[in-house]
């Protein structure tokens, strides 16, 4: 392995995790903005400190197993999420050459095998912790990631089809005339509502919805384990918006900015789109997520595969 | 659909709306006269102390944060001492109704925090002001038919003379 290849590997996860960290320091001021607040702003210039004081508290909390649950298990579900969604960047080409495994020939294949992975953390997470709320919330996670990787996948297909590769570097190269988001809406629509279905991000958050269920799968968590799923959730988000550009938003391309930059604007604005989501929507009812899924996303991303398709053979035959 | 669109694109504008919240210790919020906060024992206009330990704050009190013992001086009641134990108190203002001489006031300062509980057990000196408070021309003392030194029985503001029992002349 070369030198440029280690610093790489080493770099990704300091700044992703970096990354997400920040992230809730950036929601919250977005989400004060949205709604008529200030949000936290006396840590450092503006409150950008707070993600900070957040991480220090959070580190010097009790770590603490409660003595019902199953300490093995109970350990390792948060470790689990972490490390599935740190893995999924691997397969993320940020431009030509940056990037770990951008060239990988199931890029993309890895990064739903990682994200089928995660529904392991909150399962396990609800199960161990061997209380009410947080097996209820496990359950949900579990029908809701389960079916929505379902059109996830289904919704992923025309781009597939239409780049002719599952290497993620090929798909960002396919969109060289045009972007994948314009002969791809309807997957780029049910890929997103999956994304977000699938980072169990607000408004589709019913594995924690705190009202009904605490916290959900994370209610016996505390301390640096409730804080890695935290952190992963915020990664997630990162990953789905990588995605999101990769996929449908032609990922580092654009005019006179670098290539880098483009992949990171882009994003942004993904991840920005992400937490007007939260201020905005309210949560749907959980049998309205799954009849939203199983109704309409999954006849939707049919009706796209079937359609690329036969776009794709009829021009090939022509 | 359309409606989702239409709620995320309200709530985006909303980015360039006036924000409803201040920032409290630099920018402090307007707080209207009568804003229930701190309170006070207020004085006459001459400077003597208004209030005459009815105990009608006290019996109104819902928490019982108020204590306070009477005593006596030259005719008029004075209170010995009076405490508010602001640790309990509820800022609810049901003394300042009670307070038929209008000496206990509630005003618009609510920056009391203490370190120590104790701390926030006021005492009869920390809650007298020198001024006169919400009504700055009223005097109990000068409008109650009660004689004092100085004030004999008849001679209070819009007070007859007292009628004489033993005369039979209207």
């Amino acid at each position: 392995m070369t030198y440029p290849a280690i610093l790489t590997i080493i770099l990704t996860p300091v700044v992703l995790l970096g990354l997400a960290t920040v992230l809730t320091w950036v929601e919250r001021r977005l989400l004060g903005l949205w709604q008529d607040r200030h949000g936290p702003d006396r840590v450092g210039p503006g409150g950008m400190l707070q993600a900070v004081a957040d991480g220090t508290k959070i580190l010097f909390k009790q770590d603490w197993v409660p003595p019902f649950a199953d300490r093995g298990v109970f350990v390792a579900a948060p470790a689990i999420g972490m490390m599935t969604v740190l893995l999924s960047f691997a397969a993320i080409p940020v431009t030509t050459r940056a990037g770990i495994a951008g060239d990988m020939n199931v890029g993309l294949l890895f990064i739903l095998g990682m994200m089928g992975l995660g529904v392991y953390s909150v399962v396990l997470a609800g199960w161990s912790s061997n209380s009410k709320y947080a097996l209820l919330g496990g359950m949900r996670a579990a029908a809701q990631m389960i079916s929505y990787e379902v059109f996830m996948g289904l919704s992923l297909l025309g781009v597939v089809m239409m780049a002719g590769s599952f290497s993620l570097r090929d798909i960002v190269a396919a969109q060289a005339g045009l972007w994948f988001i314009v002969p791809q809406c309807l997957g780029f629509g049910v890929f997103m509502l999956a994304g977000i279905a699938e980072t169990h991000r607000l408004p589709f958050d019913l594995p924690e919805g705190e009202n009904e269920l605490g916290a959900g799968f994370h209610t016996e968590y505390s301390g640096m384990k409730f804080g890695m799923f935290f952190i992963s959730e915020y990664a997630g988000i990162v990953l789905v918006s990588c995605l999101v550009t990769t996929l449908y938003l032609g990922g580092w391309r654009g005019p006179w900015l670098p290539a880098g930059v483009w992949f990171a604007l882009k994003t942004c604005c993904v991840v920005v789109f992400f937490i007007l989501l939260r201020a905005g929507l309210p949560r749907p009812r959980y049998d309205q997520l799954m009849a939203l899924g199983w109704k309409v996303l999954l006849p939707l991303s049919l009706f796209n595969v079937m359609a690329t398709g036969t776009i794709l053979m009829l021009r090939a035959s022509l | 659909m359309l409606d989702t669109l239409r709620t995320l694109f309200l709530t985006a504008l909303h980015a360039f709306h006036r924000r409803a919240t201040v920032r409290y210790p630099e920018q402090k919020p307007y707080l209207p006269p009568r804003y229930r906060g701190r309170i006070i024992l207020s004085r006459d206009p001459d400077g003597a102390e208004r209030c005459v330990a009815c105990s009608l704050c006290a019996v109104a009190c819902p928490v019982d944060c108020i204590s306070l013992q009477k005593t006596e001086a030259d005719g008029r009641w004075y209170p010995e001492y009076f405490r508010i134990n602001f640790s309990r108190c509820i800022f609810c203002g049901l003394c300042e109704e009670a307070c038929p001489t209008y000496a206990i006031q509630l005003t618009p300062d609510f920056e009391m925090g203490e370190y120590a509980r104790s701390n926030l057990v006021y005492e009869k000196e920390d809650l007298l002001i020198s001024g006169t408070g919400k009504y700055p021309d009223y005097s109990f003392y000068a409008v109650t038919g009660i004689p004092v030194p100085g004030k004999a029985r008849g001679t209070a503001e819009r007070e007859r003379p007292p009628v004489d029992l033993h005369s039979l002349l209207p």
